[in-house]
């Protein structure tokens, strides 16, 4: 009975911890995707610049700063930020922005893109896959009683997830920038005559789309892979959250990664991984046959 | 009207986006071997045509080198790739094979299946390559197969792999599936007193294959009991219910065949979730020591893996290829059970050519079987009539920096690519 209870507690957590993965890679997309309509095939290689940072990072703070060694992972957090930004908004200089009003031309062309930065991180780091070195911190996992396992880097993961939504919300709705971008989104042409310079909005929206991207590529390094195809395991879940969660809204993509990330992990439980998956699948596929519009869908006149 | 075609921007490209993105989860499957296999009986129909000349001048012949150095699979080939080369080198140095030096052309099969059988033909047709070392997933050697069997040409492929197929146009110089799980499950049973057994696999024909002859030999030789048999998909990356399943059902052995990226989340989320060698026996044939550098030695310290080749064999012969793979790619450089496997495909066609004493592709094969290799790092091979390997298989445990300690070898295990009793 006890061990019951205990797996049940452990697979709660599993569910919430795929929850805030889910969130985590969805966020900077649903600002990209979501808030800018803009189909960035590239968003995993975004996440790939923060993985490789972490990899770097952890390597300099091996060979010269061995001081750093426990705390290098919060500075990798922020520099991936930094790095995935920009180059997010180099990417949104020189190619998307030339294709805003071409959608399906942004999606071939980021996915070329895409497939450049895969193999540019593949002659740069090499094709294998690589692994930075966790601080001691990050590993093992806390025994609230001794058949209970919660493992710290899920809790990490969850914490940063909560910080960056909190931080993305806060944003959107209260700052001066917040309110530019969402005017622009809404309705682009008002906005310029209100004397909003929507050509920078839109640089920066990008850049903060990709920089998010960045820091969960940077997080993930502690549950998952580092290589130069790792980012692409992750595109089609956080294209599938967006969309099923509607596209504009940001409650939607919490409302929708909750929704699936809790349908993938409890039949998961109970049926094989591959089952679980066409499960879980079929039912967004049913949803979206009844709203094809998303779980949310924000209300603008057509 | 404007804000008609804004909002319509973020709306209408949906349907495609779907689309795209089936392709692109259809294409991650078929990237690591999932496709349909042709029937390996396929081949018998085909004549072989041995009309065209080999490329072989007074000093040089010329060999084909066909993998993928980009695209999903580079990570896996580029040390096949590394080490052919290195023998290659090697060979030339010595002198060549029947005083012909060694020309390699090598051929980037781009991690996609059509373009290995696109290539394959062009280094037979075009290039008269005398032989062809290459491919790494089943799926790409399936793709090549019929291409050689019609022009006639000779592949030697190095990956450990499910077994079911013979040709006469390919030597398989991994290990086929029995000689990699049954005695690595035997070991099991008598070190461990493992009974109960936990499969897991990634989806796809390997995997499944490999998970299939294991539970026949567990539950019809050891007597044992399956309790767990999954599959999860390629690239998948949350793996906590499996976790957990693990720990609600206490197998005294977890039989692990996951592949990829997917690989590198397992075993670290393993970790955090307390499942460590202390508390758990898990034995794995997936893992080599590429594997290991992206998961990290510290991750899985203490668990098993079943191979027929480790870095850290204690043997002249390994030394002596360790180092000189080293010296020509850096310290750093790790070597697995695929990229020794690819080491002795050159030395094998060398020393098939110099028996025949002819480069022509029937004579090589006629004079294959019974070749003696003393001199591969993994200690002795021989080439058995079904061109697959006699080799030995090894345990090895992991250590803290990404190494195996090998903690058991098995006397030489004969081929068999078709078990009975194990389909």
């Amino acid at each position: 009975m006890t061990i019951s209870f205990s797996i049940w507690m452990m697979q709660a957590f599993n569910g919430l911890s795929t929850f805030c993965v889910l969130l985590l890679m969805a966020l900077g997309l649903a600002i990209i995707f979501g808030q800018m309509g803009v189909i960035n095939m590239a968003h995993g290689e975004f996440l790939t610049i923060g993985a490789y940072t972490t990899y770097l990072l952890s390597q300099a703070s091996e060979r010269f700063f061995p001081w750093m060694a426990s705390w290098y992972f919060l500075l990798a957090i922020l520099v991936a930020f930094v790095l995935a930004g920009g180059v997010g908004l180099l990417v949104e200089h020189l190619l998307v922005r030339h294709l805003y009003r071409r959608p399906l031309d942004t999606l071939l062309a980021t996915w070329g893109l895409s497939l450049i930065m895969q193999q540019a991180f593949r002659s740069a780091f090499g094709a294998r896959e690589v692994s930075a070195t966790l601080p001691n911190w990050l590993m093992g996992s806390v025994k609230p009683t001794p058949s209970i396992d919660i493992p710290i880097n899920g809790l990490f993961v969850m914490a940063l997830t909560l910080l960056l939504t909190c931080a993305v919300f806060f944003g959107l709705l209260y700052t001066r920038l917040g309110v530019r971008v969402r005017a622009t989104m809404q309705n682009r042409l008002m906005a310029s005559a209100a004397g909003i310079n929507t050509g920078r909005v839109d640089k920066l929206t990008f850049a903060v789309g990709c920089g998010l991207a960045g820091v969960a590529g940077a997080a993930f390094t502690t549950i998952g892979s580092t290589g130069p195809t790792s980012g692409s395991l992750y595109i089609v879940d956080t294209f599938l959250v967006v969309v099923f969660g509607g596209a504009e809204s940001l409650i939607g993509t919490i409302a929708s990664a909750f929704g699936i990330a809790q349908t993938q992990a409890t039949t998961e439980f109970f049926m094989t991984g591959s089952m679980a998956k066409v499960l879980t699948l079929s039912l967004v596929i049913l949803i979206l046959m009844v709203r094809p519009q998303g779980l949310f869908a924000l209300k603008v006149r057509r | 009207m404007i804000s008609k075609t804004l909002t319509s921007r973020a709306r209408c490209p949906l349907t495609w986006l779907a689309i795209l993105l089936g392709c692109v989860a259809v294409g991650c499957q078929n990237a690591k071997g999932s496709t349909p296999s042709p029937a390996p009986g396929a081949a018998a129909a085909s004549a072989p045509a041995a009309a065209h000349a080999l490329a072989i001048t007074d000093t040089e012949v010329t060999v084909g080198q066909l993998h993928s150095a980009t695209g999903t699979m580079a990570i896996s080939e580029t040390g096949s790739i590394q080490a052919e080369r290195l023998a290659i080198d090697q060979i030339n140095q010595g002198g060549g094979v029947l005083g012909h030096k060694i020309k390699i052309i090598q051929e980037d099969g781009a991690s996609d299946w059509p373009t290995f059988a696109e290539k394959a033909k062009k280094l037979l047709v075009q290039d008269h390559t005398a032989s062809v070392f290459g491919c790494w997933t089943s799926a790409s050697r399936k793709a090549v197969l019929p291409v050689f069997e019609k022009e006639n040409g000779l592949l030697y492929y190095p990956t450990f792999y499910e077994g079911l197929e013979q040709s006469k146009n390919v030597f398989y110089t991994g290990q086929e599936a029995t000689q990699q799980i049954l005695a690595g499950l035997d070991w099991l049973q008598k070190t461990k007193h493992a009974k109960t057994f936990f499969l897991i696999g990634s989806d796809y024909i390997w995997p499944r294959t490999s998970n299939k002859i294991a539970r026949k030999h567990i539950e019809n030789v050891l007597k044992g009991q399956v309790v767990g048999e999954e599959y999860y998909p390629l690239g998948h990356t949350q793996f906590g219910s499996l976790i957990n399943k693990i720990k609600a059902q206490k197998p005294d052995a977890v039989y692990a065949i996951v592949v990829g990226g997917s690989n590198v989340s397992f075993y670290k989320q393993l970790k955090a979730a307390g499942v460590t060698a202390e508390n758990q026996t898990l034995l794995t044939i997936s893992v080599t020591e590429d594997e290991l550098l992206g998961i990290g030695g510290e991750n899985m310290v203490g668990f098993f893996a079943a191979m027929k080749y480790f870095q850290s064999l204690d043997n002249d012969n390994n030394k002596k290829f360790v180092a000189a793979f080293k010296d020509k790619y850096g310290p750093k450089s790790v070597i697995g059970d695929v990229t020794q496997a690819g080491y002795l495909g050159p030395w094998l066609w060398k020393a098939g050519v110099e028996k025949a004493q002819s480069f022509e592709v029937d004579k090589v094969v006629a004079a294959s079987p019974g070749i003696e290799l003393t001199t591969a790092p993994e200690g002795y091979v021989k080439i058995h009539p079904n061109h697959h390997l006699w080799s030995k298989l090894r345990v090895g445990q992991v250590q803290l920096d990404g190494q195996y300690k090998v903690v058991y070898e098995s006397e030489l295990i004969e081929p068999n690519p078709f078990p009975k009793g194990y389909q």
